[in-house]
């Protein structure tokens, strides 16, 4: 990682632990309790960041494999990887804090009749199976090239995700920030949620530089090895 | 402590043993690199001497 990165990388932890600490003791010991769910809801103050986070790996992914399908640049298959490779793990995390909120809401862990939960279960295994088509292609550009179209197609997944739960239109998974008449939520709440979803994304961004970089590292060393084989 | 505040309390520490698992598994990976590196210097090394 050069000197720059190194900063950035520095900066971006520093105000990850800086808002998730401040975000959570806000949402915990300071916004109100949810009318209808109390002391439970304040699972939404990492689940809900988590999971957007979780899209926003996917949607830059996506991005990325556009890039190296119009550059031809290789560096885009790796940026593009690491992405989904975040998104994955953040992924993994949206369904087990979502289960944990679930049993706690509902008193059930999973419901299959929720669009929702069905919708990111699927953005999540097709995500998941983009590694299994990875490594099964040797490296060059035709794996970079079929892993780019897989990470695209996925993509056209997250709005439909995101959106079904106002096309289900159910109250077991309320939406909380697109009601006509504003966000539907005190102003403390709110507030508390922006600051974790800011501390979620900068720990993000903080591991996606880490993980990019020591992948770049890795490919160094391996052409390394080759040359002096 | 109720009900709701283990759960919520559950869902806090899968988010913090997330994070902590991700810590270990790059300090390997970090160490891992360190020691290839060295692998390869000296072979570099080697190749030059001999």
């Amino acid at each position: 990682m050069s000197s720059p990165n190194r900063v950035a990388a520095a900066a971006l932890a520093t105000a990850a632990a800086g808002l998730l600490v401040g975000g959570i003791a806000l949402a915990i010991f300071w916004a109100p309790e949810d009318a209808d769910q109390g002391f439970s809801q304040k699972i939404f103050y990492i689940h809900v960041p988590v999971a957007l986070t979780a899209y926003a790996f996917f949607g830059f992914g996506a991005w990325k494999a556009l890039r190296l399908l119009s550059t031809r640049d290789s560096r885009y298959d790796l940026e593009s990887y690491t992405a989904v490779h975040m998104g994955v793990i953040f992924g993994l995390l949206t369904l087990v804090t979502g289960s944990i909120w679930a049993k706690t809401s509902w008193g059930q862990w999973w419901s299959w009749g929720e669009r929702q939960l069905v919708l990111f279960l699927v953005v999540f295994l097709f995500y998941s199976a983009y590694f299994m088509l990875r490594y099964s292609t040797d490296p060059g550009p035709r794996r970079e090239r079929n892993s780019a179209v897989f990470a695209l197609f996925g993509v056209a997944l997250i709005p439909v995700s995101f959106l079904a739960v106002r096309i289900a239109g159910t109250i077991l998974h309320p939406t909380v920030f697109t009601h006509d008449d504003g966000v539907a939520m005190p102003w403390e709440m709110f507030l508390a949620f922006c600051i974790c979803l800011g501390g979620v994304l900068a720990l993000a961004a903080t591991f996606y530089r880490v993980e990019l970089a020591g992948k770049r590292i890795d490919a160094s060393l391996k052409e390394l090895r080759e040359q002096l084989a | 402590m109720t009900s709701a505040e283990k759960y919520v309390l559950a869902a806090y520490l899968v988010f913090l043993a997330a994070v902590l698992a991700y810590l270990v598994i790059i300090a390997l990976k970090v160490g891992r690199l360190e020691q290839e590196l060295a692998d390869l210097a000296r072979l570099a090394r080697e190749r030059r001497g001999g």
